[in-house]
């Protein structure tokens, strides 16, 4: 019984880097209606970003946020110039599958250029306190996957305020709803587009911070994030910055909850099998809200 | 399909059914294993470029957990084969298992379009591998006795014979009426349907020849490798690789995935002298600019340079 609350609990504190992954994609999707599968490699890069910056500089790994982030955002608005700018210019239905096809490529190169600089290795950040645990009884919480935890409510919490407040937030929402109606209404459609695209990178950036620090980064471990961001965004539907944490921490949740019954190597299995379900039985409900 | 077009098309098939005819001399000529093996990797590429080429170039569904079936082949091909069945056999049985569970997966994830399609084949091919490399986490070694017995020119003959039966039902996909269906739901699948083509069953009918190819190609896989682990022909690399020579060739037309292969298998090789995975480097590269300024890949380039050059 105890094991599966130690269980549960690392579930929740993974399911949290879940959604915050997967809100980047799903912002990315909704508003230019891009399928950007090179979104886990991203999160990688912002990965290696932390651990280097730590390696190399000494930065405490939290305060590493600060610099990650606006270069994750610089990242993603080169990246949006170079490539998916052309993407965007296509009607819906190519937009889905060109993007597919170019992220899918990028996802190549980014690994690639990966391993040649920094070796296949499988790196962490270590810190002072990286031990350190919170004891409630039988159960131990570790302290730097809660800080995680909290950067990334934070995070999402704030990406939320810049949505509803922001006034580039709203014309990002009004075009991810509209965009035809967006640009009649005076909406400068390509901005909102390239907005929210750096935003999605800066978020996968910080995501990959968090990564680095309770988990760990290697050029490889893009695929298996982007299946993450994935499966939360089938869960969850599009449109709701909050219900994709929720369903972030909800796929944790299931994954520990499988861990425990049919044994740790079929944790990956799970949320795949609730994924090709979903997607089957809604072909394009949950996606296209 | 223009009668100028057809009439090159079949030209191609008949000029890589004779450079394939060709090839069978090289073990009489050549008694390097190492270019035997440089070879059979090419045939192999061939034969997986062109399997994926039928579903996701002709049909236009982006198939991306083709490893799967790969690996069923493989994994089916490798156990009766070691059991005592004679590998032909063997590997027919692995297409039939791959083909049979393609058209048990066909009909829910034809349900999904265009790019859904394609995430969820890439999910349903990863709970295979994670599955198979949970379940038989050993590597697979032949027996000593088969080691001993080992040919490289019978694995050569196989993967020939495999490169060109791929190529010839491609090619006589050419003139088909089931390759204008196809063809027609890749355009538009609505248009399609409302114009009496049945849409379902031609996907179907594509993915069972595609899945059915690629079982015999992980067949092939399994009788050359003398030890692997049995999750490796499952990784989704295989399909990206199909992917990457069948769009950087040429999506959807008969030569392109072979001279993909061709130009795949070569830098790969000659890349990886000196630095691993360069390959992927450039490739991926290459690739995203061919689906940006290309979408023909070579095969548009080649037409491009020769009406420039004014013929």
């Amino acid at each position: 019984m105890n094991a599966l609350a130690q269980q549960l609990i690392l579930g929740v504190l993974l399911g949290g880097l879940y959604g915050l992954a997967a809100v980047g994609l799903s912002l990315v999707f909704g508003v230019l209606k891009v399928l950007n599968v090179a979104h886990g490699e991203l999160i990688m890069l912002g990965g290696y970003g932390t651990f280097w910056l730590v390696t190399l500089l000494g930065i405490d790994p939290f305060a590493s946020l600060l610099l990650v982030v606006p270069l994750s955002l610089l990242l993603g608005l080169g990246l949006y110039g170079a490539l998916f700018a052309f993407v965007v210019r296509a009607d819906e239905e190519a937009r889905v599958r060109t993007s597919l096809l170019i992220g899918f490529g990028l996802a190549l190169v980014l690994h690639a250029l990966a391993v040649r600089l920094w070796t296949a290795d499988e790196r962490s950040v270590v810190t002072p306190y990286g031990g350190a645990v919170i004891v409630l009884g039988n159960l131990s919480i570790p302290v730097v996957r809660l800080m995680s935890l909290a950067v990334a409510f934070v995070l999402i919490g704030g990406l939320h305020l810049l949505l509803t407040h922001w006034r580039w937030g709203k014309a990002i929402r009004a075009t991810a709803e509209d965009w035809q109606a967006a640009l009649l209404t005076g909406i400068d459609v390509r901005r909102a587009y390239l907005l929210a695209f750096a935003i999605g990178t800066g978020l996968a950036g910080a995501a990959g911070s968090l990564v680095s620090v309770g988990y760990s980064v290697s050029p490889s471990i893009g695929l298996e994030w982007t299946l993450k961001a994935l499966i939360v965004v089938v869960l969850a539907g599009l449109g709701s910055v909050i219900g994709t944490f929720v369903a972030g921490i909800f796929l944790g949740v299931a994954e520990a909850l499988s861990a425990a019954v049919f044994g740790g190597p079929y944790r990956e299995v799970v949320g795949l099998v609730i994924f090709v379900v979903v997607l089957v039985v809604r072909p394009r409900g949950l996606f296209g809200r | 399909m223009t009668r100028l077009a057809k009439r090159r098309e079949l030209g191609w098939a008949v000029a890589i059914l004779l450079g394939l005819a060709a090839l069978a001399f090289l073990p009489l000529a050549v008694h390097r294993d190492d270019v035997l093996n440089f070879v059979f990797l090419i045939l192999l590429s061939i034969t997986l470029a062109e399997s994926w080429n039928i579903v996701a170039g002709y049909a236009g569904q982006v198939n991306l957990g083709h490893a799967a079936f790969f690996g069923l082949g493989a994994l089916v091909g490798r156990t009766l084969w070691i059991l005592g069945v004679p590998i032909v056999l063997a590997m027919g049985a692995g297409a039939a298992v791959a083909a049979a569970f393609a058209l048990i997966i066909g009909v829910p994830a034809f349900r999904l379009r265009g790019a859904y399609f394609a995430i969820g084949t890439l999910a349903l091919g990863e709970i295979l591998r994670t599955t198979v490399g949970n379940a038989l986490s050993e590597i697979s070694t032949l027996p000593a006795a088969t080691i001993a017995a080992y040919r490289l020119s019978h694995r050569y003959y196989l993967a020939l014979a495999l490169a060109a039966l791929s190529v010839i039902v491609v090619a006589g996909l050419g003139n088909s009426r089931l390759r204008l269906g196809m063809q027609a739901v890749r355009e538009d699948e609505d248009a399609a349907e409302a114009s009496g083509v049945g849409a379902l069953s031609l996907k179907l009918i594509a993915l069972v020849l595609s899945t059915g190819l690629a079982g015999l190609a992980g067949g092939l896989f399994a009788y050359y490798h003398i030890s692997y682990y049995p999750s490796h022909p499952f990784s989704p690399s295989w399909t990206f690789d199909a992917l990457l020579m069948t769009f950087i060739g040429g999506v959807g037309t008969l030569h392109g995935p072979v001279l993909g292969a061709v130009l795949y298998v070569f830098l790969k090789e000659y890349l990886a002298v000196r630095w691993v995975d360069f390959h992927l480097l450039i490739f991926g590269a290459l690739f995203i600019s061919v689906v940006l300024l290309l979408p023909g890949g070579l095969v548009q380039a080649a037409e491009r340079a020769r009406r420039f050059l004014g013929r």
